[in-house]
């Protein structure tokens, strides 16, 4: 089977081609025809010799991998259905909001975090996603040339994936590649720590971290990995970082209904997020299947909220989207493979 | 962006400890040891590598609590960066491991114990500090050679010791995967905690599991191994 160019770096490109005998400056062209022009195949690099592109074909393939299926929602979100290399598939999202169409991208097929209320987690881990697999997500949908910004929020722990991950960034934000400020990516964990301190040092986009409750022994009954990286350690390694005053750090709370709803949480947020500058995103709980927990109400929420912004933590209540096309993520990709 | 002092310093807590003991207890799988120097509670894990430059990984610690040694278990992953440069290490070779810590841990009060292949580390850790009295241990593998430590569990833990083994038969082993095996139990205690450790997918579909069957989500504590 022939390796694909997509995804790969101009490093990785400018290696490839002197490899094959092509003059250097070749993988530079390469770059700028996979990550910058409406082509899919290697005949179209037209400023290539015929001669150079037939050598190329008979070792390399484009890669640029179809969707297989769209669903649509009543608020224009689009779901997209994309096969992996293993057989399995993904899910990437296009939100359009005003003049801002942002992706959620998955980074692995499944995960192996087994939060509980996740629906991406029910599949368990099916395998990692290649930075191409992740890159394909925004270049092959029909909005990529519109696209805004980015956020890794999809399928799968990107800092389980971290290689790829940061090579898919490299591409995302290089003049060579797609050229997107880091400041319009977030790259969003549950606290794998050691990943997240190596993204840190080597990205620049914002970091984003599902945090959901401030109490251990809550969170360890919803998110496991609280056992292997406290919360308190993923708060101490961002406290210790200089965000500077470009990039952003924010929390994702998911609200449930008498669990991580109360004055008690408000006051115990204030405290562990005491000295960063930071934002706390509230999310709706979209109910997945067999689930224990329940969504908060829209006045608690509310309440949450501003009692979270009376403490001097800026917070605000995202807004809920897509929820006729199988919202939650893994709903959709779990429903294709017949789970 | 942080400097790189403040970067290395980031790994201060990895500390050098000289193995004791790298023993292949089954094909694939090592039990290796050093000398503790730290207090800790069973169930709680340490990170370990070969190098400071190579990222650590977390492992349970698979001993007990007033055992002069530090044990950890794993298996060889062929790909891995860690695990097959880990099994050649020798006796009075370093390596780096940070003190015990985590917050997967059990008391005496009744409870079941369920665990996958090495995700037995952390309740034979139980195990050997004693607290196993009021437990049931469930371990579920592929293969008969996977039950590790089985001759002294089933000695003294007796029928609360119940081996599940989905590729392979022997007496006393139920024929197939854990989940099989509690779906076919007409009753579940619901009022005690169930800890789990293992693969993600394990975990998850018993956690369902014990929920559709009346456990409080609360009552269940999982530890994944990733």
């Amino acid at each position: 089977m022939k390796d694909s160019l997509f995804g790969k770096t101009l490093n990785e490109l400018t290696a490839l081609a002197i490899e094959i005998g092509l003059p250097r400056f070749t993988g530079k062209q390469m770059a700028e025809w996979l990550y910058q022009k409406d082509i899919s195949s290697i005949e179209e690099m037209t400023n290539l010799s015929k001669k150079n592109r037939e050598l190329l074909s008979s070792k390399y393939v484009f890669g640029l991998i179809g969707s297989t299926k769209v669903q649509e929602s009543i608020d224009g979100t689009k779901k997209y259905l994309f096969p992996t290399a293993n057989g399995k598939y993904i899910e990437t999202a296009m939100i359009p909001d005003d003049d801002r169409k942002t992706v959620c991208v998955s980074s692995q097929v499944g995960c192996k975090m087994g939060c509980l209320f996740c629906m991406t987690g029910k599949q368990g881990f099916q395998g990692q996603l290649s930075a191409g697999e992740i890159v394909n997500q925004i270049r092959n949908i029909p909005e990529w040339h519109e696209v805004s910004n980015i956020v890794y929020m999809g399928m799968g722990e990107p800092f389980d994936n971290l290689d790829e991950v940061l090579k898919s960034l490299e591409i995302l934000t290089s003049d060579w590649g797609f050229a997107m400020s880091p400041r319009r990516i977030t790259v969003s964990t549950i606290g794998i720590v050691p990943g997240m301190i190596t993204f840190l040092n080597q990205s620049e986009a914002h970091l984003a971290v599902s945090l959901h409750t401030p109490f251990d022994d809550e969170r360890q009954r919803l998110m496991p990995v609280q056992i292997a990286y406290p919360l308190a350690e993923v708060i101490h390694e961002i406290k210790s970082w200089d965000f500077g005053r470009q990039r952003r750090v924010s929390f994702e709370y998911i609200v449930f209904k008498g669990l991580n709803d109360s004055p008690r949480h408000v006051q115990e947020l204030s405290k562990i997020l005491n000295g960063i500058r930071c934002r706390i995103n509230l999310i709706r709980f979209h109910p997945i299947p067999g689930t224990p927990l329940e969504a908060t109400d829209e006045i608690t929420l509310q309440k949450f909220k501003d009692h979270l912004n009376d403490k001097g933590i800026l917070t605000t209540i995202r807004a809920s989207r897509g929820q006729d096309i199988y919202a939650a993520c893994g709903l959709l990709s779990t429903k294709e493979m017949g789970g | 962006m942080a400097k790189a002092e403040e970067y290395r310093s980031k790994l201060i807590e990895l500390t050098e400890v000289i193995l004791t003991q790298n023993r292949e207890i089954s094909p694939g799988v090592h039990l290796i040891s050093w000398n503790r120097m730290h207090q800790f509670q069973a169930g709680q894990v340490v990170k370990i590598t070969l190098d400071p430059a190579i990222p650590s990984r977390i492992y349970s610690v698979c001993s007990g609590s007033d055992e002069p040694e530090i044990s950890v278990l794993f298996n060889i992953k062929k790909d891995g960066v860690l695990t097959p440069r880990l099994s050649d290490v020798i006796p009075g070779m370093k390596i780096w491991a940070t003190k015990p810590y985590g917050s997967f841990k059990d008391d005496k009060s009744p409870a079941w114990w369920i665990a996958t292949g090495t995700g037995i580390a952390p309740f034979y850790s139980m195990f050997c500090s004693g607290i196993s009295e009021n437990k049931t241990l469930i371990h579920g593998v592929r293969q008969l050679s996977q039950f590790y430590f089985e001759d002294e569990l089933e000695w003294a833990m007796g029928d609360r010791y119940i081996r599940c083994c989905s590729q392979e038969q022997s007496c006393n082993v139920f024929p197939g995967r854990i989940t099989t095996y509690l779906q076919e139990l007409n009753e579940l205690p619901t009022h005690i905690n169930y800890y789990l450790c293992g693969k993600a997918l394990m975990v998850v579909e018993v956690r369902d599991l014990l929920i559709s069957r009346g456990v409080p989500y609360e009552n269940i504590l999982a530890e994944i191994y990733f």
